[in-house]
């Protein structure tokens, strides 16, 4: 996929009518609910995210951030309400017919997720080798998506001998390798040192400018969501850098939930003016 | 209170059984529809079947001795110690042989499948293989079920023939016996049904050993205490699960053979 290519359902058809005109969102929720064994995880939860369009959930743990993402590619199915992934309803299907709704997304889990008894080649390789791809085709691609992570050196390491920042750079690249159309990041950044963390933020964000892939990337860390909202990352010079002052990159928002519900969903400049007390704390 | 817990219980061991059927129902399913995992088979069946014939080899070798040594004494009584050989492969073949390597390949596999699934199911592995586009039932269950179901079988003949051995090691050089005697009577002894019943068995061991294994670690929850409860209550289930089978197919087989 190149730099120019619209992500998916971003551009109409010529000869589409208005109506038509409007993009099919990514990912839409509407009053989606679950439990389980207990109260509420998530209670009545409707958002939407729009093509090249970046949603940071934020709240504190245990709030359902986890549940929600699993949600949205059909790891788990709701109790009520509806969840739409590329236009289709998913909330009721069966695990066969959504394994090629997953394939078109990526998920970067909370601790990576590797496969420990994998290479990373194999790893990142995963859904390639079930497609039966050729070896020499993988091993190409594999290489490409190590380096978009900058691992290139552990193409034959096992996830053991990795450090933590360096598996959830592994497991990036396996989300990344099948070019999905939507990319899902649980807690990136969570429980790593801040400079790691900036390389991960930083990734994100060339997935966000290079492929304008839709994402929703749960943290409760608010440095990196702010990041993500005052920097642009610069092809040219391969790194991220901020923002004129006063801007913020329009695509990429907030949401946020506190006890399972969604209580905040707006822009970078709503959530700073916001009178919720609630977010209001949490930002403080 | 106490009838509460009773009904919860009731209501839990009615839900699990459900469960394990669903289960059992579809890892045989997905024998017949692709894809089919046969590399993934392959390795189960090296892992479980080559991994296994040591432990196998030297139950079986040691059981057939100890029968040996215990039918000697008592058929001595009767005079009749000549027929050792014959009592020792009847036991071993029909029984012994089946239940034996069963309960080792459970103590040894089913508690690794537990405990392997239940860490996959902790670190997120298999949400990660699912979110890739893999159905672990078919990548993970379905070939461990056929291959613990292959190798069980060759296994039990491994565990047959060394008991047999066995046997015969304690005959010929600790009751100084007639060898040639001990094996004549051996093989005289055995019919087609006694062949067929210690071959049936392991088929139902097999398919025990590994879908329970596999059952109670893709249901793991409460982190790494909970894969150890895991691999506990498989081993457990499995082991106590082969005997109760052993018991139900001996009926039906005796039944069945006799008429023949």
């Amino acid at each position: 996929m190149s730099a120019s290519e619209p992500a998916n359902g971003a551009f109409p058809l010529p000869g589409q009518t208005a109506a038509a005109l409007e993009p099919t969102p990514a990912v839409a929720f509407e009053n989606v609910s679950i439990s389980f064994d207990g109260p509420p995880v998530l209670q009545d939860v409707t958002f939407t995210v729009g093509p090249a369009e970046t949603r940071i959930l934020l709240g504190p743990a245990g709030v359902g951030k986890s549940v929600l993402l699993k949600l949205t590619n059909g790891l788990l199915c709701p109790d009520h309400g509806s969840v739409r992934l590329f236009g289709e309803e998913i909330s009721h299907m069966s695990e066969q017919a959504l394994f090629p709704l997953r394939v078109r997304t990526g998920i970067v889990f909370q601790e990576g997720a590797l496969f420990d008894s994998l290479t990373v080649r194999d790893n990142v390789a995963y859904q390639l080798i079930q497609q039966m791809v050729p070896d020499e085709v993988i091993d190409a691609r594999v290489h490409e998506a190590l380096h978009f992570v900058e691992l290139d050196q552990t193409f034959s390491l096992f996830p053991g001998s990795l450090s933590g920042g360096m598996k959830r750079r592994v497991a990036i690249a396996r989300a990344l390798i099948g070019h999905p159309e939507l990319v899902l990041y649980d807690s990136p950044t969570g429980g790593l040192d801040p400079i790691t963390s900036t390389t991960i933020i930083e990734l994100v964000m060339k997935q966000r400018d290079f492929y304008r892939t839709p994402s929703i990337l749960v943290t409760h860390r608010l440095q990196d969501a702010f990041t993500l909202c005052t920097h642009r990352f610069d092809s040219e010079l391969g790194r991220m850098v901020p923002l004129p002052k006063g801007h913020a990159d329009p695509n990429t928002t907030f949401l946020m939930l506190e006890e399972g519900r969604l209580i905040f969903d707006g822009s970078l400049h709503d959530i700073v003016h916001t009178d919720n007390k609630f977010v209001r704390e949490f930002l403080l | 209170m106490a009838i509460d817990t009773i009904e919860k219980t009731a209501k839990q061991i009615v839900l699990t059984v459900q469960d394990y059927s669903l289960f059992a129902h579809r890892a045989v399913m997905n024998l017949f529809h692709p894809p089919r995992y046969w590399v993934d088979f392959l390795l189960q069946c090296d892992i479980i079947g080559v991994g296994s014939t040591a432990i196998v080899l030297l139950s079986g070798f040691f059981t057939g001795g100890v029968l040996a040594l215990q039918s000697a004494s008592t058929l001595s009584e009767f005079g009749a110690s000549n027929l050792t050989g014959r009592f020792v492969s009847l036991t071993m073949i029909r029984e012994l042989g089946p239940v034996l390597t069963g309960v080792m390949v459970s103590g040894r596999n089913a508690s690794s499948m537990a405990s392997e699934l239940g860490s996959m199911i902790v670190t997120e592995q298999i949400d990660a293989m699912r979110a890739l586009g893999v159905d672990p039932m078919r990548k993970l269950v379905t070939p461990r079920i056929f291959a613990c179901v292959s190798m069980l079988l060759f296994l039990t003949i491994l565990a047959d023939f060394f008991g047999i051995l066995g046997g015969a090691f304690v005959t010929v050089f600790m009751n100084h016996q007639d060898g040639l005697q001990y094996f004549s009577t051996a093989w005289e002894a055995l019919r087609y049904p006694d062949i067929v019943q210690g071959l049936v068995k392991p088929l139902f061991s097999g398919f025990i050993i590994a879908s329970v294994g596999c059952f109670y670690g893709l249901r793991t929850t409460g982190g790494t205490e909970g894969v150890g409860r895991s691999t506990i209550q498989a081993v457990v289930s499995a082991s106590v699960l082969i005997i109760v089978a052993d018991f139900l197919l001996t009926q039906i087989l005796l039944s069945l053979l006799s008429r023949l």
